[in-house]
């Protein structure tokens, strides 16, 4: 049952394209038709399935003389971000419910976004994946380019342009290795089996892990994140944030290190500390939580904000992919998770909730709106997303990035320590932002101090000019979805934690297990 | 009846009432108030419950509760009481009806207001009777939400940079407390305080971590500093300790009245319980290595926030500086306990004496404390605002009850024998002074400038000639003299008889002496 979240994704999208042009109710009731029916395929195969397990889905010979099957199958780490996706496919719909503009287009490209999405997480032959991978670029061009707001054709070739560099590097990382491996599968589970010569490692191993987490975010080839994010109508930031950058990081997991492990030991020599691919990505990774996090601290756009914020957040993932303990790897994989619905949240909030309805998004202009008398469900909902973000206990980031940053404390304590203050520089901008979008005063005519002031104050009314369209039905949904699914996983985050745990004690992590996971 | 969660449903009923009440509306904020108070005299009873079933001789945790909770993370849901936790907790059911009543004049969104008291109310208990750090941590971290919107939404003009400090200085220590938790995780696979005191006591914890953390070829005595670093940095943040409290003045004076109440009353107990609870456990050694560098520290804290005090115009800052200063003589007491010289008969009688003193001092501080921020509410109400210390004069005259009263107040705090300040300074002073007689010899400096600044307080408000401004200023209402009598009556009860408070904690510190000394 599993596959078909990919096939009634894909197949909706077609016959949203068939659909009359006018019939837009249609059209957004189909998308969400398609999108819940892949969230209660994913919510059932994951509570149902038997932690540690992995099961083939389908398995059907492709492409023989390459060897070459569709393999659909999931284990525990597959399940979780299916259910993400799953969740953050619902609650994008429900924010882009009222798009005016072609949304027959809209959601089509939409749910082919999320049918590829979710063929990358569960395909378990390479090729088969990669061609998935592709599949996800293509829609989001679109979205960005059609929809989207600031500089939105600079944004969108951008995110194009670098997600076409990761995707060769990958691509020539995966027919050096099928060749390598004497030309007879793409099976993942066949390619992590075979022992790579160590020097084949050496080069394939970084080339196949960046040019995955080109997409997850990693510093310095983070720039397509913050502008596509920006320029991407609400729905596909969500989407962008909260599902893609997790293919990336996926990949980089899934393939990269699963397939190279060798590439992760050390070179033989050291340079400035810097021993290892593995010592180099963590310190990547680590410059992206303080670099995101500190130039958060200074945008002036509200969405730019939370743009780098999504930078600062995968430099998590990818620091607890390089611990290479199994509490790093979970927390890593849990940080997906977190961050895919807390950035949902987010980007829900600034762009739907604020943007459409007061139509700026510069924090100076929003400053003497004072939008939580406003727009209160929306300053409650940022003020938990922020909360959620900043990573306090009780929701699930906390969870993830305890983990992440006690498999640090292993591998690298310095890192660990300038993790810290990564945390700390969230705390920062997240509450700067929380304070200038909704909390601020009107310092000129605030009721008390004014009429003290011998000051001429302008005449302005003490109210905004025109009263704001009132936050939606599917706007309270989708947000009361996401935060229910942080704080559950937050306060229970055995939730997810018994399926993402055993799943590493697959076969084909064995590779990984002699550098260092138990 | 026995078997009931008493702790689950004491922590429980705040959380739940705090949601109920915000959820009422901002039509209906009247009933929200009423409803605040209810909910916060039901956990006072309660509290009365817990405490009449606590059993004093015991000094063990009592009402365990022990379910699991995160299996791959080795944590519990467990929480327990002893005589410590008990002391604080009726504190925290003392002290939250007090800030309720004493915010009843917030109009402006009350509801959200009393509901956030009664969520930081949950934090404070849950902070209290948490037993394992994961779930301490949250109770923790939840307490400062509710503080910072408190501020944020209700203080004075500058209370957005006072709120943004507030939180970001705890938040440094948070994260120092985070971390050196998760090493500490990291090297004994448990968050469990109870179980980690064991491995600290034995000395197995300085060792673990020398084992699984290798860092930087760091020795086994510095890893031990350093990580121990991190944690003190947490409660030495929200105590707070000097030089790490530039934060308070500035939150005390801009938070509403209410709120003050709450945050020199119970929030900056949330440091000196860690001091006690997780740091002198848990790091026994260390602490003992670092002794002379903490007494300073203390010493510091004590004369240096004395004077402070003693250079305020603002009475709201003076006061704020007055409660540094009433919990550096906690940190004081504690820290002259780790500077016995060895473990003879003689110096065990100083050690309990300092102790006691310290558990008793946190009980008096957060009442008395409490009552004086109460006080300088009223006048706050009355005068429109004002509330500099040469605003006044001569309020004797117009406010005879008023000043009668604050003055009752005025001299717990000072610390005047017959009440209940003078027993818990004294018993701290009579321990600290053979165990480390410098430090104690340089603090009494601190008491007398204690004695300075807090007499000139009630001079220039209430005697001398009558300021004109004020010749019609009310007296206290009887709502007010009905606020401020329970905690003045037992500031008097416990300065006369302080001997049911002693027995409560007479055997948690025993316990605490053997185990941790």
């Amino acid at each position: 049952m599993l596959a078909w979240t990919i096939y009634l994704s894909l197949g909706t999208a077609l016959l949203l394209m068939l659909l009359p042009e006018r019939r837009e109710q249609w059209a957004r009731f189909l998308a969400l038709g398609a999108a819940l029916g892949g969230l209660v395929l994913s919510a059932s195969a994951l509570f149902q399935s038997a932690p540690g397990s992995f099961r083939t889905v389908t398995r059907l010979s492709w492409i023989p003389t390459l060897g070459i099957d569709y393999h659909l199958g999931a284990d525990g780490i597959s399940l979780v971000l299916v259910f993400l996706t799953g969740l953050a496919a619902v609650a994008g719909i429900l924010f882009s419910w009222n798009i005016g503009h072609r949304p027959r287009e809209f959601f089509a490209l939409y749910l082919a976004l999320i049918g590829g999405v979710y063929g990358v997480f569960l395909s378990f032959d390479l090729f088969l994946l990669f061609v998935f991978y592709e599949i996800a670029i293509i829609p989001k061009y679109f979205l960005i380019a059609i929809w989207g707001s600031t500089r939105r054709e600079y944004a969108a070739m951008k995110l194009a342009l670098y997600s076409f560099v990761g995707s060769a590097m990958v691509l020539v990382g995966l027919v050096a290795a099928f060749v390598f491996a004497g030309g007879q599968t793409m099976s993942l589970a066949d390619l992590a089996a075979h022992r790579f010569p160590r020097e084949f490692q050496m080069w394939a191993f970084p080339l196949v892990f960046v040019g995955f987490a080109v997409l997850a975010g990693l510093w310095p080839f983070h720039t397509w994140a913050p502008t596509g994010h920006v320029a991407a109508p609400t729905a596909a930031s969500m989407l962008l944030a909260g599902v893609v950058m997790k293919l990336g990081a996926y990949g980089c997991l899934r393939v990269a290190m699963t397939l190279f492990p060798e590439g992760l030991q050390p070179w033989g020599f050291e340079w400035l500390g810097i021993g290892s691919w593995r010592d180099v990505f963590a310190l990547l990774a680590v410059t992206g939580i303080l670099y995101g996090g500190m130039v958060a601290l200074v945008q002036k756009d509200f969405k730019f904000v939370i743009g780098y914020s999504s930078v600062s957040h995968m430099g998590f993932v990818l620091l607890g992919l390089m611990t290479l303990q199994t509490i790093g790897l979970t927390g890593a994989v849990l940080q997906m998770f977190s961050h895919g619905i807390v950035a949902g949240l987010l980007f829900a909030v600034v762009g739907r909730m604020v943007y459409d309805r007061v139509h700026t998004r510069h924090l100076d202009d929003l400053q003497p709106m004072n939008l939580s008398r406003g727009l209160p469900f929306a300053a409650v909902t940022f003020t938990l997303a922020t909360l959620a973000s900043i990573g306090l206990p009780g929701f699930s980031g906390f969870v993830a990035e305890l983990q992440v940053l006690i498999g640090a404390w292993q591998a690298y304590p310095t890192l660990a320590v300038l993790t810290g203050a990564g945390i700390l520089v969230g705390v920062a901008y997240g509450l700067r932002a929380l304070q200038r979008a909704f909390f601020a005063e009107r310092r000129s005519c605030t009721d008390g101090q004014a009429s003290g002031s011998a000051r001429g104050a302008p005449a302005q009314p003490p109210d905004s000019p025109a009263p704001l369209e009132p936050i939606s039905f599917p706007e309270r949904v989708g947000s009361i979805l996401l935060i229910a699914a942080s704080l559950a996983v937050g306060l229970y985050p055995d939730l997810l934690l018994k399926y993402i745990l055993p799943s590493f004690n697959a076969p084909w992590f064995d590779g990984l297990r002699g550098g260092g996971l138990p | 009846m026995s078997d009931l969660p008493l702790i689950t449903i004491l922590t429980l009923t705040p959380l739940l009432g705090g949601f109920l009440v915000m959820g009422l509306g901002a039509g209906r904020w009247p009933l929200a108030r009423w409803l605040a108070l209810a909910c916060s005299f039901v956990v006072l009873a309660l509290c009365l419950v817990i405490s009449a079933r606590f059993d004093p001789a015991a000094g063990v945790m009592q009402f365990g509760e022990r379910h699991q909770w995160i299996a791959s993370l080795a944590v519990d849901y467990r929480v327990g009481l002893d005589g410590l936790s008990l002391l604080l907790v009726l504190l925290t059911a003392l002290v939250t009806p007090m800030a309720i009543l004493a915010s009843w004049h917030i109009e402006r969104q009350a509801q959200i207001y009393h509901g956030l008291v009664l969520l930081l109310q949950a934090g404070l208990f849950g902070t209290f009777t948490a037993l394992n750090f994961f779930h301490w941590f949250l109770f923790w971290e939840l307490s400062l939400v509710p503080a910072f919107f408190l501020i944020r939404l209700w203080g004075s003009p500058a209370r957005s940079a006072a709120a943004t400090q507030f939180f970001v200085y705890t938040m440094v220590g948070s994260v120092g407390l985070l971390l050196a938790f998760l090493a500490m995780f990291l090297a004994t696979r448990t968050f469990d305080f109870l179980e980690l005191a064991k491995l600290g006591r034995e000395g197995a914890l300085v060792q673990a971590l020398a084992d699984t953390l290798g860092w930087r070829d760091l020795t086994v005595r510095r890893l031990a500093v350093v990580i121990f670093g991190g944690a003190f940095l947490g409660f030495a943040v929200k105590v707070p300790l000097i030089p790490f409290h530039t934060w308070l003045p500035a939150t005390y004076a801009e938070a509403p009245t209410g709120v003050t109440m709450l945050l020199t009353g119970l929030m900056s107990k949330m440091g000196v319980y860690g001091f006690l609870r997780i740091l002198l456990p848990l790091f026994p050694e260390v602490m003992r290595w670092l002794t002379t560098p903490l007494l300073v520290l203390a010493v510091l804290t004590i004369v240096a926030s004395a004077g402070a005090a003693l250079a305020q115009r603002d009475l709201k800052r003076m006061l704020a500086y007055s409660s540094i200063n009433h919990l550096g003589y906690c940190l004081l007491g504690i820290f002259a306990v780790l500077n016995s010289p060895g473990s003879a008969s003689g110096s065990l009688t100083h050690q309990s004496a300092a102790l006691s003193g310290v558990l008793l001092q946190l009980f008096n501080h957060g009442l008395t404390a409490a009552t004086l921020f109460a006080f300088i509410g009223f006048l706050e109400n009355r005068a429109g605002g004002r509330r500099g210390l040469d605003d006044f004069g001569g309020l004797r005259k117009v406010a005879p009850v008023f000043c009668g009263l604050m003055g009752i107040a005025v001299f717990s705090s000072l610390g005047l024998p017959g009440l209940n300040g003078f027993i818990s300074e004294f018993l701290i002073f009579q321990g600290a002074f053979p165990l480390a007689p410098w430090a104690a010899s340089f603090s009494l400096l601190g008491l007398l400038l204690t004695a300075v600044f807090l007499l000139r307080l009630l001079q220039r408000v209430f005697y001398g000639p009558l300021n004109e401004k004020w010749v019609a200023l009310a007296d206290l209402s009887v709502g007010e003299r009905a606020l401020v009598a329970p905690p003045l009556i037992l500031m008097l009860l416990i300065g006369v008889y302080p001997q049911p408070l002693l027995a409560a904690v007479n055997a948690t510190v025993i316990r605490m002496l053997e185990g941790g000394g």
